[in-house]
């Protein structure tokens, strides 16, 4: 053993671990430092809307295009989506599976509420001639919340990978992980949103 | 003359005695003196036969800019000498055949040369610091010359001389609006007297350098930018892009003359004698197709409207003056069609994005506004 | 062939017969050569049924020491390519004057200059330092792998296929003309109409997206794998600026993502981002670019500063001086490298104001810098000099970047940068820091580590025989650029018509030519050291009398890295180890828990390659294709929870009793 080396001599300090050190995961630390890296892809498009946004090339602003209540009942459903994801943690932490799986699914809907939603904007915008080549400010525009809502499209697909696999394999630890790292990952989306709300509809209309 | 040569040869020799460092230490590796011969005495023979423009140029802003690089590299080396002796010193002294040195593998802190190594770089940067920040004032290109050399300063009665320039592809193109004339590939002042350039680029970005005359500036297509010099000395200088612009960038050059006041006019005589008609618009859109290599042509009269147009993108008329769409962009824009011409042409502010002074939302990055250096609207 | 073009189109895109270089008779005796070379080395590996071998032990591997070398391998093989380049563009501008218009055309030397800043940066820099760190930072840490070792295979074949990205370029269409950065107008759709431009553009962003995964990787790692008792201020400095390094590329690889995906945009799409109309900005393409691009010189030099601390320590046999302030002035250093980039473009015509507060910090960025180099220089002081190869690199950075740093420094001041902003000065600048710097660093960080790696040193005769062409044929390309560059020479120019400028042009190309011969050399070095590696072989596992942890285990180290988890209590911990008796164990062994391989990444990377082709190509089908296959690649390889194993412990007494009867022959 090596703790044997320090049995012989005193003054030697016992130089290799006798026991395997519990190596913490990383996993949470890594997935935050990922997200702090995509919430930097985010600030480059805020600021480029920032240069952009009012070059509107002669054409049309946001006061003509934005319909903030539809945005509204947009925002309302990816801050229901994030209180069902915590739902479905609290269910997770109690080992429920079945609960998990239910509050899942429901995140899901009102994902793909809040995408639908997105896409309806986005194709009254085109049908009126206000597409991201119109304009730099529609480019920002089309850009910025389009990379958003990209972002929870890939949060659905990943949240029905993980239904299928908690359905298969159960709340074991490795899918408990998973399913955290979704949960950094759907909440990071919504608090990005609120700032899109905020800086791109708000501000654009009332500025 | 005479005295030209002898800074030219003094400037020169500034090189050799300023690029010693790494011949120096290449001498030290070979450590013969034979080996020092050899190397200097070609390279001296060779940097006398040059012309290192930079370091001896003919425009009071590129003199005050080679002085700046002057007296940087002194207080530079005050510390990079040292450096590089005590490498090959230590490096020397403490090789390991050398049984005689002293050997301390355990010594690794001395708080008093730790306050030394950070605090001696410091001091030289906070002069450096201090030189840097009144030098970019006092240099900013987009400040009105105070000076025309360091005993001559600039008087109320003395009217500036303005070119426009245009970068196209692949060609230099300069108005002078004063004198009604234009020219392709060329360009003269008068010396002593204080030049205006207004500098844009009918499409990729170019840079505009002189390096006799001034530092060079880009130019950027619907953004102006300026530049204030003078020329001192007569002679025949060389202009060109200093940004890369794509295939015809290398043949991109110029001859920048610097004359008499009386042969500048005779050469604006020949301009308008030689010229081939007036550049219009429909003659500008016919120029700014791509051409390389394009030989020296004057037009004997210009449109008045165009360098503006060239700055707002609207000299085909069809399409929006950029002024105007960032008039209409600040009512919050409008939902009207595509983008259409005939409206008011760019006799309004330009669109000087690069200083933003105008729409200080396009440009927050570059465009950083400082009042100070925002010279001379038209 | 029944020619149905919109048939055609759909299928081939803008491929065509005519996008295959086959006029160009350079490309075309290039091609063959490479063909030859490839099918040989194919011919080899089958022949000799290494096929399986390869796959199971090198592409699969997960093993971080594996992935380091052949992060190094690609950053070999890209050098090569990148110095053709250089090679090609120095004989052009030595030959180019008058009439005489040289043997390249702009049409291809602008694709020559464009891919030499391309490849060298990406494609051979990065993978260098990656490859360093790779190999390096788990074991100086004292851990078995990084923390992510599956991603961490991902992000190497990632970087591999952005580089086959850009090595298809050569033969299949063109390659960028628009210089190594792309500044719009001219990369944008209506000035660069052809494929160049996409194959920049996808070939970096899937490198990038490698680089950024590794970035995040070993930041984990070092946070969270140290070995118990090391902490943060007891690191070995290459960990230290390992770790900065990879805070640098996290934090400025996706501006790079992003600011070439909205080129893409505008090059796809037709938004007006950068373009010239509509409202677009072309300035902000120019400040994002830079704020990724500041902070990648300094991703590159400071694992270099890391590496020439440990050489500098190891071979004066003593503790690197000023080990606090070494750690502070990277950290300084990693801060302000964000607050410099606009020192690239002072000519772009911001106020005085702006311009000086960019002109300082970048000058205050040289305070932290010279007391790292002070502080090498007083590790040297009272110390006992050894000059092996690593030793010599390292004087030779420290007598070559100063000069770098002080022309630096020089352009820092705004009104000197207008006169020398794009000039040959400003080449010789920043080859002066990246020679000087980053390439003396590799191959002072390859040489010293080999022996770890493989068992054996590096043959010093033909190591010292690169340092000096190196070194000296540093010299002679560069220091003529200076001069020129003060005669008002500006870059990228293919012809010159003043006959004055040829001589210092001549030297240049001899100076590369020097070059050529000491990269040659570093090749032979590796060949005559695998002929040679009984004589060279290092049973110790401690060539150098190292100080850090690496240095402990055998050469090559385990797959498990170390038997047991070292126990830290000061720095240079191995040296510590020795110096207070340190008696290795020879019992007591336990299986050992380690990843499993698994071949996704390659796969995905691949994908990736095939995605990149279709996207350039406009062949939308195959991008579809690949970019649901890279998904549903990745989406399986979710399903696998099967990661892990243990290695028998009778396989860890195995390996560990064989080191036990080598290191006892030795004494």
């Amino acid at each position: 053993m090596a703790t044997q080396t320090a049995v012989h001599e005193t003054q030697t300090p016992v130089f290799l671990a006798k026991e395997e050190p519990h190596a913490p995961s990383s996993t949470m630390l890594g997935f935050w430092i990922y997200l702090m890296s995509d919430c930097l892809i985010f600030a480059v498009l805020f600021a480029t809307h920032g240069v952009l946004g009012r070059n509107y090339a002669a054409g049309p602003g946001p006061k003509e295009l934005f319909d903030l209540p539809l945005v509204a009942i947009n925002t309302s459903m990816l801050l229901f989506s994030s209180i069902t994801y915590g739902f479905a943690m609290l269910a997770m932490a109690k080992d429920k599976k079945q609960a998990t799986l239910v509050w899942l699914g429901i995140t899901g809907l009102f994902g793909a509420a809040f995408v639908g939603l997105e896409l309806f904007e986005f194709s009254h915008m085109i049908m009126e001639g206000a597409g991201p080549q119109r304009s730099a400010f529609l480019s920002s525009f089309f850009t910025l919340v389009g990379t958003h809502g990209t972002h929870v499209t890939v949060g659905i697909i990943w949240l029905i990978t993980l239904m299928v696999q908690v359905g298969k394999y159960g709340l074991g630890a490795a899918n408990k992980r998973r399913l955290m790292c979704l949960s950094l990952f759907w909440h990071f989306l919504d608090v990005i949103w609120i700032g899109v709300f905020s800086f791109v509809y708000l501000m654009g209309v009332l500025g | 003359m005479i005295g030209a040569l002898g800074a030219q040869s003094g400037y020169c020799c500034f090189v050799c005695k300023w690029s010693r460092p790494e011949t120096g230490q290449k001498i030290k590796r070979m450590s013969s003196k034979l080996s020092r011969g050899l190397l200097i005495a070609p390279l001296l023979l060779l940097l006398n036969g040059c012309n290192l423009v930079v370091m001896h140029p003919s425009g009071d802003v590129a003199v005050q800019q080679r002085d700046l690089i002057i007296i940087s590299s002194i207080l530079m080396l005050i510390i990079i000498i040292p450096v590089m002796a005590l490498t090959v010193f230590f490096a020397w002294k403490y090789r390991q055949s050398n049984k005689e040195a002293e050997y301390e593998p355990n010594w690794h802190h001395s708080t008093r040369l730790e306050v030394i190594i950070w605090s001696a770089p410091l001091l030289i940067i906070i002069a450096l610091g201090a030189i840097t920040w009144v030098s970019t004032h006092t240099l900013d290109p987009y400040r009105p010359l105070d000076r025309l050399d360091a005993s001559r300063p600039v008087t109320q009665d003395m009217k500036p001389l303005t070119v426009e320039v245009v970068s196209m592809n692949w060609k230099w193109l300069f108005i002078y609006p004063e004198l009604g004339i234009a020219t392709v590939n060329e360009m003269a002042a008068p010396v002593d007297v204080p030049i205006n350039f207004k500098i844009t680029s009918s499409s990729i970005m170019n840079s505009f350098y002189i390096p006799a005359l001034a530092g060079q500036i880009y130019a950027m297509a619907g953004m102006e930018t300026k530049l204030h010099a003078v020329i001192n000395k007569e002679g025949v200088y060389k202009g060109f892009s200093a940004n890369y612009s794509g295939a015809g960038f290398s043949d991109m050059h110029f001859k920048f003359h610097g004359m008499k006041q009386a042969d500048f006019d005779q050469w604006v005589e020949k301009v308008k004698s030689d010229g081939e008609g007036d550049l219009d618009r429909a003659h500008y859109l016919d120029l700014a197709k791509p051409t390389t290599a394009e030989p020296v042509h004057y037009y004997n009269g210009v449109d008045p409207d165009l360098f503006n147009a060239v700055v707002n993108m609207c000299v085909d008329k069809s399409k929006m003056c950029m002024n105007e769409m960032m008039m209409i962009d600040a009512q919050n824009g409008h939902a009207g069609g595509m983008p259409h011409g005939e409206h008011s042409q760019a006799g309004e502010p330009t669109a000087d994005m690069s200083h933003g002074e105008h729409s200080p939302e396009s440009a927050p990055m570059a465009g950083m506004s400082d009042d100070g250096a925002t010279a001379q609207k038209p | 062939m029944p020619s149905n073009p919109d048939l055609l189109k759909l299928i081939f895109g803008r491929l065509s017969l005519d996008s295959f270089p086959y006029h160009e008779p350079i490309l075309v005796v290039t091609f063959i050569g490479v063909m030859i070379g490839g099918l040989a080395v194919l011919g080899a590996i089958t022949y000799f049924g290494k096929w399986t071998y390869l796959w199971q032990e090198w592409i699969t591997s997960v093993d971080h020491k594996k992935i380091g070398v052949m992060y190094i391998i690609l950053g070999l093989i890209m050098l090569l390519r990148g110095f053709s380049d250089a090679l090609m563009m120095r004989a052009q501008q030595a030959m180019a004057f008058g009439d005489s218009a040289g043997f390249l055309p702009p049409h291809h030397y602008d694709q020559v200059f464009t891919a030499h800043g391309v490849i060298m940066i990406f494609f051979a820099a990065m993978p260098f330092v990656t490859g360093l760190m790779n190999f390096v930072v788990p074991l100086q840490i004292g851990a078995r792998d990084v923390s992510f070792p599956y991603l961490n295979n991902f992000s190497f074949w990632m970087t591999a296929a952005g580089a086959m990205i850009i090595m298809i370029s050569l033969f299949v269409g063109e390659f960028a003309k628009t210089g190594w950065l792309a500044y719009p107008p001219l990369s944008d759709i209506s000035h660069s109409p052809g494929v160049g431009v996409d194959y920049y553009i996808w070939g970096l962003q899937v490198a990038g997206l490698g680089t950024l995964l590794s970035g995040v990787n070993l930041i984990a790692t070092i946070v969270k794998m140290r070995a118990p008792g090391m902490s943060m201020m007891k690191m070995p400095v290459f960990t230290w600026t390992a770790l900065c390094t990879n805070v640098l590329i996290v934090a400025a690889f996706p501006v790079l993502t992003a600011v070439l995906a909205l080129l893409s945009l505008d090059r796809y799409v037709g938004t007006h981002f950068f373009t010239n109309d509509m409202g677009g900005n072309v300035m902000m393409y120019i400040n994002l670019i830079w704020i990724w691009g500041h902070p990648e010189v300094y991703i590159l030099i400071l694992p270099c500063f890391g590496v020439f601390s440990e050489v500098v320590a190891t071979f004066c046999g003593k503790r690197l001086f000023g080990y606090s302030s070494m750690v502070y002035a990277t950290v300084v250093i990693t801060i302000l490298s964000y607050l410099v980039w606009l020192h690239h473009f002072f000519t772009m015509g911001s106020g005085a104001s702006v311009n000086s507060f960019f002109g300082i910090t970048t000058m205050i960025i040289s305070i932290p810098t010279g007391a790292k180099m002070f502080n090498w220089l007083f590790t040297m002081y009272k110390g006992r000099i050894r000059f092996e190869v690593p030793m010599l690199w390292t004087i030779g950075f420290m007598l070559t970047f100063v000069i770098g740093g002080m022309t630096g420094v020089l352009l820092a001041v705004p009104p000197a940068d207008f006169v020398l902003h794009n000039s040959l000065f400003l080449i010789a600048h920043f080859h002066n820091v990246i020679i000087g710097g980053v390439v003396f660093g590799v191959f002072a960080g390859i040489t010293y580590w080999f022996p770890k790696a493989f068992g054996f040193k590096l043959d010093p005769f033909w190591g010292k025989m690169s340092f000096w062409f190196w070194f000296i044929g540093f010299y002679f390309a560069f220091m003529p650029l200076y001069v020129l560059g003060l005669m008002g020479v500006t870059r990228r120019l293919n012809h010159f018509d003043d006959p004055s400028l040829q001589i210092w042009f001549i030297i240049a190309a001899f100076g590369a030519v020097l070059i050529a011969v000491g990269i040659a050399s570093f090749v032979i070095q590796i060949v005559v050291s695998v002929m040679r590696r009984e004589q060279l072989r290092d049973e110790t596992g401690d060539p150098w009398h190292g100080r850090t942890l690496e240095w402990s285990t055998s050469s090559p180290p385990p797959e498990y890295n170390y038997a047991f988890t070292p126990v830290v209590y000061d720095h240079d911990a191995w040296w510590d180890m020795q110096q207070r008796g340190f008696v290795r164990p020879t019992e007591g062994f336990k299986s050992i828990h380690m990843p499993k391989g698994t071949g996704a990444g390659a796969i995905i990377a691949a994908l990736a390659v095939a995605l990149g082709f279709g996207m350039v190509w406009h062949m939308w089908w195959l991008a579809i294709l690949a970019f649901v296959g890279m998904i549903a690649v990745a989406i399986g390889h979710s399903f696998n929870y099967d990661r892990d194993f243990h290695i028998p412990a009778e396989e860890v007494i195995e390996t560990e009793e064989a080191r036990t009867k080598l290191l006892a022959k030795q004494a």
